[in-house]
């Protein structure tokens, strides 16, 4: 087999991950993210249920996003016989682990494999929803929806519109995928294509902060909502974010955006895994500029999203940056900044800055560069106070 | 909506008939009084039956699956005294780069598992497929691959230099590190670079095909040239397999289409991916003329892809499908750990019943061109220059930061050259926060 000895004399470092955006030993804000005690995640059981309006007796478990994905799944085949789970590689628990054991709990009728057709997955969906059941379709990678595109944005999108009279609808389903930057997954295993499916009325589209969040917006699209939702799960949190989550039914309201920091200066309004960043970049700042107060929002649903929350914290701040990871034209921040500029320009103190991935494609070796960090959020902040 | 009321309609609402009717219809006659089959445009020579009879598949005999030799070395053929028109020499240097692959595959996966790179994809079983259909090919055939042919680069050229330069996506890279591992690509002979999304190069492909043979219309004194194009039995099931197929018959493509059935698409076995008889049977379907080969022998892919690539060039052009059968004893990628979903067993089992290296090197060693001390020294060899170009690789500079900002368009767009004005402002104003220099010219390409 392998030679031994000239491999790992050549190999003969401990392992690292040498190919991996490590921060340099100077650095002070580009650091890697500490899940651990980030004020983001539930730390300890104590605050949780306050956080989800649940009585102080409800019992809760810490777990990674996969986890809390995993239960909400869980969850949702026991509540009802209605929910269908399928998906490629589903049965043996997906390939990021959220759909594990479920096929033996719940049975290969109602969690199963499909061909590898992203069209034919979400097809399959739109025909089962329509006939009065709640699938749970399962894309790979967000950026492997694109086959599927016409499904949602001629179908899904339009079939309560289209049925009109007859009540006809696709309201039933959920289209979850894997999105985002994990540093090593270049063109095809990082794209968060958010902003082309919040273009589209008629499907809503969510995207969790965190393991408790996931669980709670999760059921809350699959029973709460009768509209088609793409669900974007950040997948660098699979396994990175870790907090107590529930062990009840709970749910999340769509399109109800969350101040996750109050503040009187500036706000930040973003939402999945660069939320972690902004909170980082915040300290930073307001350690850096005593007597600065940042308010931090997650938007949590993109589409159709909260804009009185949001206007009516920039109202309160004068300025606002938006940060997403997805390219910057056309993007989500476009329209966030647009609807502050319109809808509270007598208050704005300075231009609403987006801090946003570059107008590129994320190649391999350059994603961070392209991706929004610490320090251009931090740069963003300090130049929009300073205005 | 019945006749008489689309008569009320207004005239201005109906439909104008179309101003010409297609070619297919208008060639196609009309049905004769008393004649014993249909002559519709959509089928064009079916027997008119009073045999209510549904077709079965399972009433279909399966495609047989031709070999050369068998999983000893010995050729089965009748009248076999060579198994290919091939010189010793070539069916050796086919040998060691087969091997060369599979040396490449043990070390760069140990790699990626120390944490040297970010993700590798063996191709373990797999290599007669590559390097025999790539060996019926000639250097102006253009080729679009899946993942998992790292030998149809060897076998056109590919070198060790080439691999690792891509591998650790260096300034050498021709994908200029922006494609995670894997996805080579090279301009002569033109491979184009690999997509990871799946099938979306088999419509390409038989585009690519078109263009090759309109080019030979247009100029006959240039070679003639086919489109080879690779995927899985599982990328067969996207909808641009069969959109890719379908449009390459009725043009008329000159393009071998070569799937690769390996029993999985990453955990999903065939059972759940289709229930046909393979991928072969899609063919026939679409009116492609097809085969199926025995993965494992060389020798049958290598002649199978020779006749496939002779049948693509006649009559102005058509497509061929070629399905090659072995079993995927590796794990899909570093990514996976296929024990998860299969037996342990299940591929020990295969990896010693059965192998395209060890078949050919059998047949080597009966006609006395191959020994236990060539193997040795050989494979020793090729790890020795694996590893030097491996530590060559690693040690060189990254591209320039500002290759993140090009080949978006043809040029950089008013946009980008702002943004790299930024991003330069930014990398300038936080220095300690960015590690540059193992990027060419750092902060000053941008």
């Amino acid at each position: 087999m392998i030679p031994r000895s000239p491999l790992q004399r050549l190999l003969r470092n401990p392992p690292c991950r040498r190919y991996s955006a490590a921060p340099t030993p100077s650095s002070r804000l580009n650091l890697p993210i500490d899940y651990k005690s980030t004020p983001l995640l539930h730390h300890t059981a104590s605050s949780v249920p306050r956080a989800y309006g649940l009585p102080e007796s409800t019992t809760s478990k810490s777990l990674n996003l996969y986890q809390a994905i995993n239960s909400a799944l869980r969850t949702a085949l026991s509540t009802s016989d209605k929910v269908l789970l399928f998906g490629e590689d589903v049965a043996f628990g997906g390939v990021f682990r959220c759909s594990m054991d479920l096929q033996t709990e719940f049975g290969s009728e109602r969690v199963f494999n499909t061909p590898l057709t992203e069209q034919g997955i979400v097809g399959f969906a739109i025909g089962a929803a329509a006939e009065g059941m709640k699938p749970i379709a399962e894309i790979q990678f967000a950026d492997y929806v694109f086959p599927a595109f016409d499904q949602i944005v001629n179908e899904a999108a339009k079939f309560r519109y289209r049925e009109g009279g007859t009540g006809g609808n696709a309201g039933g389903m959920v289209v979850r995928m894997p999105c985002g930057a994990v540093g090593h997954g270049a063109l095809y295993h990082t794209q968060s294509p958010e902003a082309l499916f919040a273009h589209v009325p008629g499907v809503q589209v969510v995207m969790p902060r965190s393991p408790a969040q996931a669980k709670g917006l999760l059921l809350s699209s699959i029973f709460q909502h009768n509209n088609p939702v793409i669900f974007m799960e950040p997948k660098i949190l699979y396994r990175a974010a870790v907090e107590h989550v529930p062990n009840e039914y709970y749910t999340i309201p769509l399109s109800k955006a969350e101040v996750l920091k109050p503040g009187n200066n500036v706000t930040v309004i973003s939402y999945g895994q660069p939320l972690y960043l902004c909170s980082a970049a915040i300290t930073a700042i307001e350690k850096s500029m005593p007597g600065v107060s940042i308010e931090l929002i997650d938007l949590r649903t993109i589409y159709p999203w909260d804009r009185p929350t949001v206007l009516e914290s920039v109202k309160k701040t004068g300025r606002a940056i938006v940060v997403h990871e997805s390219m910057i034209n056309y993007g989500v921040g476009a329209e966030v900044a647009a609807t502050i500029q319109d809808g509270a320009f007598l208050r704005l103190e300075a231009p609403v800055k987006r801090v946003a991935g570059w107008s590129t494609h994320t190649g391999l070796q350059y994603e961070k560069f392209i991706m929004p960090d610490v320090a251009r959020i931090y740069d963003a902040i300090k130049q929009t106070l300073e205005y | 909506m019945s006749l008489s009321l689309l008569r009320r309609l207004p005239r201005a609402v109906r439909v104008p008939r179309p101003a010409r009717v297609t070619a297919r219809w208008s060639s196609s006659l009309s049905q004769r009084p008393g004649s014993d089959r249909v002559q519709f445009p959509g089928a064009v020579n079916s027997k008119f039956t009073t045999d209510m009879a549904f077709m079965k598949p399972s009433d279909m005999p399966y495609i047989p699956t031709y070999r050369v030799m068998d999983s000893d070395g010995v050729l089965v053929g009748k009248d076999k005294e060579r198994p290919v028109n091939v010189s010793d020499e070539e069916i050796l240097t086919w040998y060691r780069n087969m091997l060369s692959v599979s040396v490449m595959d043990g070390i760069m996966f140990e790699a990626q598992r120390q944490g040297r790179l970010s993700f590798y994809m063996v191709s373990a079983g797999e290599e007669g497929i590559s390097v025999g259909s790539a060996a019926a090919l000639t250097p102006d055939d253009t080729v679009f691959a899946q993942y998992r042919e790292a030998g149809v680069f060897q076998q056109r050229g590919f070198t060790l230099k080439d691999f690792m330069s891509q591998l650790f996506a260096n300034k050498n890279d021709s994908g200029k590190g922006r494609n995670m591992p894997v996805h080579y690509g090279s301009n002569y002979p033109r491979n184009h670079t690999i997509s990871s999304p799946l099938a979306t190069q088999i419509p390409q492909a038989s585009g690519a095909a078109y263009a090759l043979k309109l080019q030979a219309l247009q100029n006959p004194n240039i070679p003639r040239r086919i489109v080879a194009c690779y995927f899985g039995e599982g990328a067969a099931s996207e909808g641009d397999f069969h959109a890719g197929l379908n449009i390459a018959a009725t043009r008329s493509c000159p393009v071998v289409f070569i799937c690769r059935n390996n029993g999985y698409a990453i955990s999903t076995p065939t059972l759940e991916q289709y229930r046909g008889d393979g991928i072969a049977s899609r063919g026939l379907g679409y009116g492609i003329d097809t085969i199926r080969v025995d993965g494992n022998d060389i020798f049958a892919v290598y002649e199978a892809t020779r006749e496939a690539r002779r049948i693509a060039l006649e009559d102005g052009g058509k497509p061929v499908l070629v399905e090659a059968m072995s079993y995927r004893v590796s794990h899909h990628s570093t990514s996976d750990d296929s024990f998860a979903y299969r037996a342990r067993v299940e591929v020990e089992d295969w990896k010693r019943r059965d192998n395209p290296i060890i078949r050919l090197r059998k047949w080597l060693e009966n006609q006395g061109l191959w020994n236990e001390d060539l193997e040795r020294d050989t494979r020793s060899q090729m790890r020795k220059a694996v590893l030097q170009e491996f530590g060559a690789a690693e040690r060189e500079k990254k591209p320039p930061i500002r290759v993140a900002f090009e080949d978006v368009y043809e040029e950089v767009t008013e946009e980008a050259q702002a943004q790299m004005k930024e991003l330069r402002r930014i990398l300038e104003t936080y220095p300690e926060e960015y590690d540059v220099r193992q990027y060419e010219d750092g902060v000053n390409s941008l």
